[in-house]
């Protein structure tokens, strides 16, 4: 484009005059000149701005026009080309913070939970208390199970949750209930950068445990069961904090102290930047430590005497499912709970208390498997807290499969014969490994 | 503790007994958590159980106190500390006075400032490891205690601990049994003196009854009328899953089999 503006009194003509043949051509040339993607509006002979109110909008899916005023979408484009929010928001990198606040997850699942989340709001609230010294967040992940097949990890969200520092710390030596290996890490964290804060969730996940012997060991007096924290000037660290006590029936008012164990909903998440995520590494590798509890690895439960509300996997049957006999089975070998559609329950499939959805349980798995349910909106908002949704079901278009993160059109029952003869096949395999 | 059974039992156990506070009255009772410690201790096979408590000896804990008495046993020991004291010294001399081999606890007092950092704190300062939120143990043999681990979503692990060690129950452990009127009545709170240090902290600090936490409210933040719309009537959509439409179902049941497995779910 170049700097002198010149101007075509032709062509202007022409793209006010709807009737011109060449009105659409016209329009769509000023438009380009003009430096928009749109024709909507442009310089006028005057110097008046006009608008093209037509030209305005685009046209939906079902062949209607529509307009978008949001300003993501401009004039007469074909839609879609959408920035994603999550880089519309400013990246903020932050070189030289003038403290740490570390943050240790509990990632379930190898991903943040919500909890996790809270606590990273609680942290960037710490971090950017005082805004010309604003101080980094620094997470420290544990384990393998938080990569996906090629070493990628699974949770792409750290930086949006406002992680400034990454350390991931994967060695099968902190897999499955590994405590006193983790705190060795943790306190090497804490040689190595001594960080001004530490917050872990107080929860079963692992964090109320690692927090705790972290402090122990710190020789710390930690807050446990934080809920609130209020800025205090004459505090030593400069933040209050109110923490639950005996069994949830005190609240105690105390100086914030360097350990934190927090509760769920502590802080708002942050979201309204996206920091840099930047990956660390220890400065020096940790000597392997002699761990006196040794881990024997999960015990398989009775799928079926987990409760429904808090069973991690469940495989749910609906109007779909032909093959009973075969659906219990297939729950019984990949040790999934069982839950139902309301159809599949009032048809005497199932029993009452299998029955997910608005009038059932609201249930919290982590995989939701959903064989032969079409999703109608009362079965969809029992499962709105499920991670991952498989579906498997003959109709591409119902709204189950738009829900589900993968969706596998095809009969029920032959679906799901498939997968017990592939399970079974790979356990022989590995028995035969063994 | 009895010498006639000190020939035949291996393995000494005992449990840290507190006095619970019933969340509804506010009465003193026996505390849920260290009641199923009990129970839990009660299940070992071939072990001579002591309870041990730290505290005063007013008239209201003391009936707490005997509570756990009526669960079977003949005496407490009870290691006198005034009100709003840091128990943990005490505790730890009344270790190194008579050792036992497995200590167990609940998770959290109901009284204080229930941190949970007890179990912890004492096997620091006794040099032991700690296990949190057990369900079962589920035999002792050579000095190696095994031990089954409630995990959240009803999920159990299995670990392995050398002895002397701590353990705290979960909620998921065994309910513990009632408790009987007569040999509560009839047992004995065997009172020795302990060391006391004050919580100067804890004085310090400003209690009051718990308040009702405030409700999160949904915020939408955003920039436009059209998102906030958006927001607010959206159906719940994952958006852009993966659809396999014309596919085998082994080629689905293999696409369904990755997923499960790089959930972890399958094992
Ligand atoms: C007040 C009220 C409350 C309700 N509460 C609940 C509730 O809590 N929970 C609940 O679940 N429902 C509830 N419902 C019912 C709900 O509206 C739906 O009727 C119900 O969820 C539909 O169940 P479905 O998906 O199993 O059956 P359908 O809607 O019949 O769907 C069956 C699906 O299976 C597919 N299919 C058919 N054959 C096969 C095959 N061979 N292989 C693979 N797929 C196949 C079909 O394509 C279809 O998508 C409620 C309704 C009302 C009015």
């Amino acid at each position: 484009m170049s700097e002198t503006r010149r101007r075509d009194p032709r062509k202007e003509w022409i793209a006010r005059n709807r009737l011109h043949p060449r009105h659409l051509e016209a329009l769509t040339e000023l438009g380009r000149r003009a430096g928009q993607g749109a024709v909507s509006a442009w310089l006028g002979p005057h110097g008046l701005m006009r608008k093209n109110p037509r030209a305005v909008g685009f046209m939906g899916p079902n062949g209607v026009k529509r307009i978008d005023r949001s300003g993501v979408q401009q004039g007469a484009g074909g839609g879609g080309a959408t920035k994603s929010i999550a880089q519309s928001k400013p990246l903020v990198e932050i070189a030289s913070p003038a403290f740490l606040v570390a943050v240790v997850p509990d990632m379930p699942g190898g991903r943040l939970s919500q909890h996790d989340r809270d606590l990273l709001g609680l942290a960037r609230r710490l971090a950017d208390a005082a805004p010309d010294a604003r101080g980094a967040v620094l997470a420290v992940v544990f384990g393998g199970y938080a990569r996906q097949g090629e070493g990628e990890l699974k949770e792409h969200g750290f930086g949006e949750a406002g992680v400034d520092r990454l350390l991931t710390l994967d060695d099968t030596r902190y897999d499955g209930v590994a405590p006193e290996a983790r705190r060795g890490a943790l306190l090497a964290v804490d040689d190595a950068w001594a960080p001004r804060h530490w917050l872990l969730p107080d929860s079963k996940l692992g964090g109320a445990d690692l927090g705790r012997r972290l402090a122990v060991r710190l020789g710390e007096r930690p807050a446990t069961g934080v809920w609130q924290v209020m800025a205090a000037p004459d505090a030593p660290l400069g933040w209050q904090c109110t923490a639950r006590g005996a069994a949830a029936t005190l609240d105690i008012q105390r100086p914030l102290p360097r350990i934190t164990l927090a509760l769920e909903e502590c802080a708002e998440p942050a979201d309204d930047e996206r920091h840099a995520a930047q990956a660390l590494s220890l400065p020096q590798a940790l000597p392997s430590p002699i761990s006196r509890i040794e881990d024997l690895g999960q015990v398989a439960v009775d799928p079926a005497g987990v409760a429904l509300a808090e069973a991690e996997f469940i495989l749910s049957a609906g109007n779909g499912v032909t093959d009973w006999e075969g659906f219990h089975v297939a729950a019984e070998t990949l040790g999934a709970t069982e839950g139902a559609s309301r159809v599949a329950v009032d048809d005497g499939f199932m029993s009452r208390d299998r029955q997910v959805g608005a009038t059932g349980t609201w249930v919290t798995a982590r995989v939701y498997v959903a064989v032969g349910i079409s999703g109608a909106i009362q079965h969809l908002q029992g499962i709105q807290s499920c991670d991952k949704v498989v579906a498997i079901n003959m109709d591409p278009g119902c709204d189950m499969i738009k829900r589900a993160d993968l969706a596998v059109i095809g009969d029920s029952a032959e679906v799901l014969g498939a997968l017990m003869a592939r399970v079974k096949q790979q356990r022989e395999e590995k028995r035969d490994a063994a | 503790m009895q010498p006639e059974t000190d020939i035949d039992a291996s393995l000494e156990i005992t449990v840290l007994v507190s006095v619970g506070r019933h969340p509804i009255t506010g009465r003193a009772r026996r505390a849920d958590q260290d009641a199923r410690a009990v129970e839990l201790a009660r299940g070992v096979s071939g072990a001579e159980v002591r309870l041990l408590h730290a505290g005063g000896q007013a008239a209201e804990s003391e009936a707490a106190l005997r509570d756990y008495l009526g669960m079977g046993f003949d005496a407490l020991t009870l290691v006198e500390q005034p009100e709003g004291a840091d128990v943990l010294g005490a505790l730890a001399e009344a270790f190194d006075a008579s050792p036992a081999q497995l200590v167990i606890g609940g998770e959290r007092a109901e009284q204080g400032e229930g941190s949970g950092l007890l179990p912890y704190l004492l096997a620091e300062r006794l040099g032991w490891p700690v296990v949190s939120g057990l369900a079962a143990v589920e035999g002792v043999e050579d000095g190696v205690a095994t031990l089954l681990q409630a995990l959240p979503r009803g999920q159990r692990r299995r670990l392995r601990v050398r002895l002397p060690a701590i353990v705290t129950v979960d909620g998921a452990a065994p309910a513990p049994r009632q408790s009987a009127y007569g040999p509560a009545r009839r047992g004995h709170l065997n009172a020795v003196v302990g060391s006391v240090t004050r919580d100067e902290e804890w004085v310090s600090w400003a209690t009051q009854p718990a308040r009702k936490r405030p409700k999160r409210l949904k915020v939408v933040k955003a920039a436009s009328a059209r998102d906030r719309f958006k927001a607010a009537a959206a159906k719940a959509e994952g958006g852009g899953g993966q659809v396999l439409t014309e596919v085998s179902a082994e080629e689905g049941a293999e696409a369904i089999l990755a997923l499960l497995k790089a959930e972890g779910v399958l094992r």
